[in-house]
């Protein structure tokens, strides 16, 4: 037996080393891992940063010189913060009520919306789908401020100012979306469909039932970036009721507010970072298996 | 000449009745993609093709608009000083911070790849974070503060390296290079997890046919093998930084102002705001958001024309 487990040893040593790949030296790596290790400190830095800024009680934020530690650190910030916001006209939940509303709907409406689109558009042809595509590329070469000024015209017309939909429904058009979409559904077998169909499967059904399921990935994807978009969505052209206004823009009065707020400000910055953080935390894997079929091909 | 002719018209008859009784049976493919072409309709094709109309006329919103030709182009390019202050600081923007950016979204997906992947996992969400938590950046306004309580000041005054304070956000000499740091800072977004899943993908055997045909660096192997391959990724990278670095206004308008002074941080996004929503001069406006479109859609272009000899 022993024989065998040291013949084993000596058959599995050399496989390690084996496993480093051709073509790299150890010096090489050495400095890869040390400067990949300087830059995410430096990324970080400000994330972190900013979290102990609001932990930071108010004597430790105008300390000189300051600390980028808190070295006391207190949740005092948050509460104040529900305390001020309460005092206000507006309760600080409602703001947060508002932010997560516009989100959720939005996410689930463009999900469902860009799904079906992508997927007649992956999977059948037919006279204009390619032209259509190819207007939805264009259309992710500009940022959504070139059609801005129109876009409150046609809000204005459709009478949605000052409603949470002036948000909400120009978000399900997203172009994004339905390209990264439409990729990944490319890479689903046809065979899968048409065996569906012919055991007398409904388009519809076929839709809802194999491929939805199917591109699970994907959704994740769409739902992280529809997430960032709306979640830091500002939106102070179209809402003016105080009661609708989004948790940015509250995050942005209360910076207003002055140096006395510092405090409170960053306690805002950082529940407004944490969701999108975490959403991406735990699909990070999912995403990126979407985003190998990302590229644009010509 | 004229059998010519009329062949070809009966050719595109042809076509066109062909492509109808398809269109004709494909109509639950119309169906499907009804709700997303509305709205896309409506949102985007709509709106640059308005935007484009209205930039050849007068218009305020209260009054119906009325035609002036190329009057609001020719104001724009001779008379508005601050627009051309606002094009020179977004062309600065966009010189420094998109190539660069897109350079440390290709350079950090790449050297991550090969790290173990529990590391890796980590890594990404350390680079990808600034740019998905949003407005974090106002937090670079507490820490380039003016006075001595701003971090900056505070260090530099206690190693004796300034006497007092700077204001960094308030004087026109520093605000574009902060605006870019934190740009560049925010700029490891949609492209960096498109190459990091790119990346990925490529297939392991190709790098061991090309160990076997004699490439001996990393830097080689990257030329030779990963970026032919990775070209489709490179292409939508490029398209969205390209995107991006063309529309910045949120990081200056809210770490330097709105407006900032002597509009040192103006860019032509906030142009097209301060026309649009503080004066409504939508037509002025629209003049603004048609040349950004143009410039927006030329670069794409070019750079794509550019990418397509990379690794060839």
């Amino acid at each position: 037996m022993r024989k065998k487990e040291k013949i084993m040893e000596v058959k599995q040593k050399p496989k390690i080393l084996k496993k480093r790949q051709p073509n790299r030296s150890r010096v090489g790596d050495f400095f890869v891992y040390l400067f990949l290790c300087m830059v995410a400190v430096a990324m970080i830095f400000p994330l972190v940063f900013a979290v102990n800024s609001a932990l930071k009680p108010l004597d430790e934020l105008f300390m000189f010189p300051p600390k980028i530690f808190a070295q006391n650190p207190t949740l005092d910030n948050f509460s104040d913060l529900f305390v001020t916001m309460g005092k206000s006209w507006v309760t600080f939940s409602r703001y947060i009520f508002n932010t997560v509303f516009i989100t959720f709907v939005g996410t689930t409406g463009h999900l469902l919306i860009a799904s079906m689109g992508a997927f007649v558009l992956a999977k059948y042809e037919f006279p204009g789908g390619k032209t259509f595509f190819n207007l939805v590329t264009v259309a992710l070469m500009f940022s959504g401020y070139v059609t801005a000024i129109p876009n409150y015209l046609i809000i204005n017309g459709l009478g949605w100012i000052d409603t949470y939909w002036a948000i909400i429904i120009p978000s399900f058009a997203a172009p994004i979306g339905l390209f990264l979409m439409k990729q990944f559904m490319e890479g689903l077998p046809m065979s899968l469909i048409e065996a569906a169909k012919i055991d007398g499967a409904s388009e519809w059904k076929v839709f809802m039932h194999i491929v939805m399921p199917n591109v699970k990935p994907a959704w994740l994807t769409l739902i992280i970036f529809q997430v960032q978009a709306l979640w830091n969505n500002k939106a102070s052209t179209f809402i003016y009721s105080e009661e609708k206004k989004t948790l940015v823009y509250a995050l942005q009065q209360i910076q207003s507010g002055g140096i006395a707020r510092t405090g409170q400000a960053a306690a805002v910055t950082v529940i407004v970072m944490v969701v999108p953080i975490i959403i991406f935390i735990l699909s990070e894997s999912q995403i990126l298996e979407t985003m190998a079929s990302s590229g644009l091909k010509d | 000449m004229k059998e010519y002719i009329r062949k070809y018209f009966r050719l595109r008859r042809h076509n066109l009745q062909v492509s109808i009784k398809k269109a004709k049976r494909s109509k639950m493919c119309y169906l499907f993609l009804a709700p997303y072409a509305i709205l896309f309709t409506m949102f985007y094709i709509v709106p640059v093709v308005s935007s484009i109309v209205l930039s050849f006329t007068y218009y305020n919103i209260l009054e119906s608009p009325t035609f002036v030709g190329l009057q609001n182009y020719i104001s724009l390019i001779l008379e508005d000083d601050i627009f051309l202050t606002g094009v020179k600081n977004t062309f600065m923007i966009a010189v420094i911070t998109g190539p660069l950016g897109y350079i440390m979204s290709f350079l950090f997906a790449w050297l991550i790849n090969e790290i173990p992947r529990w590391i890796r996992t980590i890594a990404i969400v350390v680079f990808y974070a600034p740019s998905i938590a949003g407005n974090v950046f106002v937090i670079f306004s507490i820490f380039f503060r003016g006075d001595a309580y701003g971090y900056v000041n505070a260090f530099l005054m206690n190693w004796g390296l300034i006497g007092r304070p700077v204001l960094w956000l308030t004087d026109p000499k520093y605000m574009l290079p902060i605006c870019m740091v934190v740009i560049l800072w925010m700029s490891l977004g949609t492209g960096f997890l498109s190459f990091v899943a790119g990346l990925q993908g490529i297939d392991k055997s190709q790098y061991e046919a090309g160990y076997m045909d004699g490439i001996k660096n990393r830097w080689q192997e990257l030329w030779y093998i990963t970026l032919p391959n990775m070209k489709p990724m490179l292409m939508f990278g490029a398209v969205m930084a390209i995107t991006q670095s063309f529309g910045v206004c949120d990081v200056t308008m809210q770490l330097c102002g709105y407006p900032s002074t002597d509009y040192a941080a103006r860019t032509v996004v906030t142009h097209l705001f301060d026309y649009g929503y503080s004066r409504f001069e939508m037509g002025y406006a629209s003049a603004i958001a048609t040349m950004l479109f143009l410039i927006m859609i030329l670069c794409n272009k070019a750079i794509q024309s550019l990418l397509r000899r990379v690794g060839t």
